[in-house]
């Protein structure tokens, strides 16, 4: 019994990263139809960073983010090159190099100077935000008119060159980042942390949110009209290439938030993200990659089964997860044989 | 045979690369690897690219062509030659089973479905007693002919490229025959496609299973040029992998695959052995450039390399006209049927709340134009969607010569003699006018896709490209025959679509708005053409707003609004009729 409830609280911790991230995939599907494989990345990017920026060290994930500004505005100024004007050059400078640049100085000083736990995740998100921007700038925005299959290989592209990358800056050995939060009690036999604690808490508060920002504003009704019909959405007034860094924005945070709520409680490696990401993914897919509450409560599914089956068959772990998706899709595809007419 | 001169070009090239003077023996290396991509991707353009259903896991299929060969040869000790039909099988069989839950699911749960099993097959290969684990099978055999042994990469170099090149004949038959079109028309959405009787989850399932036995037949030459089989190259990695080749290359061309394998795998290779002079750096160097590049590739070529490589070839000859002296046999009518032939009788559909098609009752008689009008949202193309089996009815009969359909499937509606053209044109846009047309005669034609691989076809498909020729010729686009119906103009793809239902030989012709897009001589022209078949004992059951070609052309005209009939008779009964024109103009103040 005692080992039943063990097993619940592992799954359910892991089930809520899952869910965030499942979360993630989600908004960036909704909006961009990006099927966003690199969102193991914004995790392993997010944690690292914050844990090389514990132990005194400069992340290179900081350096990355300024060169990715830097060709972001090269690409913005070919975009705009035959209206350009002062005050666009400035302004998308300004976005693009001076922002970036202000978060690698600071990065650097706080690597120096030891700043406290509270800085260095405020920086680590602002990394990772930045370089989730501009990932989409660079690499997707140019291919927002094709098709989600190609979509998809580019999203591949990106994982590959992001976890290889995150080897360069992050070396092949694990990190562990100090925790957030110290506090800990005990209810009957099973002992609750601080940390994991604020993992749920956090979760929770992403679902209510998206679901609130999705279902009931303006502005997330034209980023889901955005992924609908694109040029509908733009004769409709909606910047299209916005909502996308918008969604890549709010993607990469929860990635990140997600790293670096783990890093205390597990070793991250630089290619941990992918597996975690994929999990996620699954929770994504069985919510149909439209619903938020349901995304979250498969994430917890995926969690448990993953902790009951590497407790009972932990050789299959992988095997039982994964394989787990089939039967749901089925399902799925029944309960809505979508008539799918005029797509390409 | 002009058209396969290239082919037999490439084929010589490729044979006497081997003993060209000085020929490094890494590059035949790498020329083996080419060509077991290749086939892999071979398999994926005709599934992703022409079919649309986008794979992840074919590196798994070749995992059991490797591992069925590894196991048969090593315990049992069974020549490769008689291993490499059962490694086929298996990976065929293991198709059937992951194809018959795969292909059902709809959309982008299709691509995700089979990373799942991708991933699941990857990590079942490498916990597996008898497969060896994650260390493998190791010891397999070389390929052998009497006491030829096929152990160097310039030997299994022929084996490799025979293989390539004979799948790429088979593959370029198969698309250009019967199962083809329909393959072809998988892409554009299952409706049009089954309203000319394809069973649209067959040809799904075929094309699976094809591409699996591909990547089996990959599989299985890999394991003895490698002489060993791990999970690695049969992990989800390799499976991306192979879909970057297909898209990269081109995914919608056979050559794109084998052009795709060849950027890729000399990409990386370059990348793995130059890189690290390059930058003197560490880590996964080559993966990060590799990552970047196939981003700035797509961003350059978003079809692929081989369309763009080909935009640069001056265009190719017209193919060669069909006889059009090759008849099908036409439809037994049978003497003396009853005069009603199409009856409906309170036919209702709801969706929720919205009651689409509210109890409507009429006739079509034999040679007979019925018309069906009313204002938008009145129903019209619902009934049409009721009648061809697209819908089915929340009450009420729909009995084709005193029969009734019972709900019946699109396939099995239109073996009764009604077909259909669409209200949004629903033609494959790169395929030709001819190859449009001729999926009309889909049911009229009995080659399979194992027949149209090996070209034993030939006869059957000239009957069928003979009968959308003269029926192309019928409505007058013969000059458009071999035009990409997507470069035609709407009124005449329009007009495409009435001649690829008449391939059908109806007794029952759906038109839905035909004559929106068309300029005034066309709409005459049409109408002609309609009487004419009338005239010749076919009906008509029409939808269109032009008041002024309904009422000309029309015997009988049946109004809806709002799902409901409102009024039936002559045209000059309508004309004047009280009702019709309060639904029309609104009620008189």
């Amino acid at each position: 019994m005692t080992i039943m409830l063990f097993l619940i609280q592992d799954g359910i911790t892991n089930g809520a990263i899952y869910a965030l991230l499942g979360l993630a995939l989600v908004l960036v599907f909704a909006v961009t139809r990006v099927i966003l494989i690199p969102q193991g990345e914004f995790v392993t990017y997010g944690a690292l960073t914050y844990a090389s920026l514990s132990a005194g060290q400069m992340p290179g994930t900081a350096r990355l983010a300024l060169a990715m500004g830097a060709v972001a505005f090269l690409l913005d100024l070919i975009a705009a090159r035959r209206s350009l004007g002062f005050r666009l050059v400035a302004r998308a400078f300004a976005v693009n190099v001076v922002l970036p640049a202000i978060v690698l100085a600071l990065a650097m000083w706080s690597a120096a100077h030891h700043a406290g736990v509270a800085v260095n995740i405020a920086l680590s998100l602002a990394i990772v935000a930045a370089v989730g921007v501009f990932l989409y700038r660079i690499a997707f925005q140019p291919l927002a008119h094709t098709s989600v299959l190609v979509l998809l290989i580019a999203s591949v592209g990106c994982h590959l060159a992001m976890q290889g990358l995150g080897l360069l800056f992050f070396g092949a050995e694990g990190q562990r980042g100090p925790p957030i939060v110290d506090a800990a009690f005990s209810a009957g036999s099973l002992r609750f942390t601080g940390q994991s604690l604020g993992v749920y808490a956090i979760t929770v508060a992403f679902i209510i949110g998206l679901w609130l920002l999705f279902g009931f504003t303006l502005y997330g009704k034209a980023l889901r009209a955005t992924a609908v019909n694109r040029l509908g959405a733009r004769l409709a007034g909606i910047r299209t290439s916005l909502s996308g860094q918008i969604a890549f924005l709010l993607a990469s945070l929860i990635g990140a938030i997600s790293g670096i709520l783990i890093v205390p409680i597990t070793t991250l490696y630089y290619d941990t993200g992918f597996l975690i990401g994929l999990k996620g993914f699954i929770a994504a897919i069985i919510g149909g990659l439209v619903s938020y509450p349901l995304t979250a409560v498969a994430a917890l599914l995926v969690g448990t089964v993953e902790a009951f089956s590497s407790f009972y068959a932990s050789n299959f772990k992988e095997v039982i997860v994964f394989t787990l998706l089939i039967p749901v899709l089925l399902l799925r595809s029944l309960a809505a044989p979508a008539v799918e007419e005029e797509k390409d | 045979m002009a058209a396969r001169l290239p082919v037999i070009v490439f084929a010589l090239v490729m044979a006497a690369i081997p003993h060209l003077p000085l020929m490094p023996p890494f590059w035949i290396v790498l020329l083996d690897n080419i060509g077991l991509s290749a086939l892999v991707a071979m398999g994926l353009v005709l599934l992703t690219g022409v079919g649309g259903l986008t794979s992840f896991g074919q590196a798994a299929f070749c995992g059991f062509g490797a591992y069925t060969t590894a196991v048969l040869t090593t315990v049992y000790g069974i020549s490769p030659w008689l291993t490499l039909p059962a490694s086929l099988l298996v990976s065929g069989i293991a198709a059937v089973l992951l194809g018959l839950v795969t292909v059902r699911l709809s959309g982008h749960y299709l691509p995700l479905g089979t990373i799942a099993w991708g991933l699941g097959l990857f990590y079942l290969f490498g916990k597996l007693e008898f497969l060896g684990r994650n260390d493998g099978i190791s010891g397999i055999p070389p390929l052998a002919i009497g006491s030829f042994k096929m152990i160097d990469p310039g030997t299994i170099y022929y084996a490799i490229w025979f293989s390539v090149l004979a799948c790429a004949l088979l593959t370029m038959n198969l698309l250009d025959s019967r199962t083809g079109r329909a393959i072809r028309a998988l892409r554009r959405g299952h409706i049009a496609a089954e309203a000319f009787g394809v069973q649209t989850p067959r040809a799904k399932l075929i094309v699976f299973i094809y591409a699996a036995v591909l990547a089996g037949l990959s599989g299985w030459l890999y394991a003895h040029f490698q002489r060993a089989a791990n999970p690695t190259p049969f992990g989800a990695q390799a499976g991306i992998e192979y879909l970057f080749v297909a898209v990269v290359g081109g995914a919608g061309y056979v050559w794109g695959g084998v052009l795709g394998a060849a950027i890729v795998v000399i990409l990386k290779e370059v990348l793995q052995s130059y890189l690290p002079y390059l930058l003197h750096g560490e880590g996964q160097l080559e993966t990060i450039v590799f990552g970047i590049l196939l981003v700035g590739l797509l961003q350059l070529a978003p079809a692929g390399v081989w369309p763009w490589l080909m935009s640069w070839l001056p265009r190719k000859s017209e193919r060669k006209r069909p006889d059009t002296s090759l008849a099908l046999p036409a439809r037994a009518r049978a003497a003396g049927a009853p005069s009603v032939l199409l009856r409906i009788d309170h036919a209702r559909k709801q969706f929720g709340g919205v009651i689409a098609v509210n109890d409507v009752s009429f006739d079509v008689r034999v040679r007979e134009i019925v018309a069906l009008i009313g204002p938008n949202g009145a129903g019209k193309s619902t009934t049409f969607n009721l009648i061809t089996g697209v819908l089915t009815a929340s009450s009420g009969t729909i009995s084709v010569l005193g029969k009734k359909l019972a709900n019946a499937p699109p396939q099995e509606v239109v073996k009764l003699g009604i077909s259909r053209t669409f209200q949004h044109v629903k033609l494959v846009p790169d395929m030709s006018v001819l190859e449009n047309v001729a999926i009309g005669a889909h049911l009229r034609g009995n080659a399979g896709a194992l027949a149209s691989m090996f070209r034993l076809d030939r006869p059957d498909e000239a009957r069928l490209l003979a009968e959308a020729a003269r029926q192309i010729e019928r409505v007058g686009l013969s000059k458009e025959i071999d035009q990409p119906a997507g470069s035609l103009s709407l009124g005449q793809q329009r007009i495409v679509e009435i001649a690829r239902a008449l391939c059908v030989d109806p007794m029952l012709l759906l038109l839905d708005e035909p004559a929106a897009g068309l300029r005034h001589m066309e709409k005459q022209r049409l109408a002609a053409l309609l009487r004419q078949l009338r005239d010749g004992g076919m009906s008509v059951l029409l939808v269109e707003h032009d008041m002024g070609f309904v009422m000309d052309l029309a015997d009988r005209v049946v109004v809806l609004d709002f799902g409901t009939k409102i009024a039936e008779g002559t045209p000059a009964a309508i004309k004047t009729d009280p009702e019709v024109i309060k639904a029309y103009l609104g009620a008189a103040a």
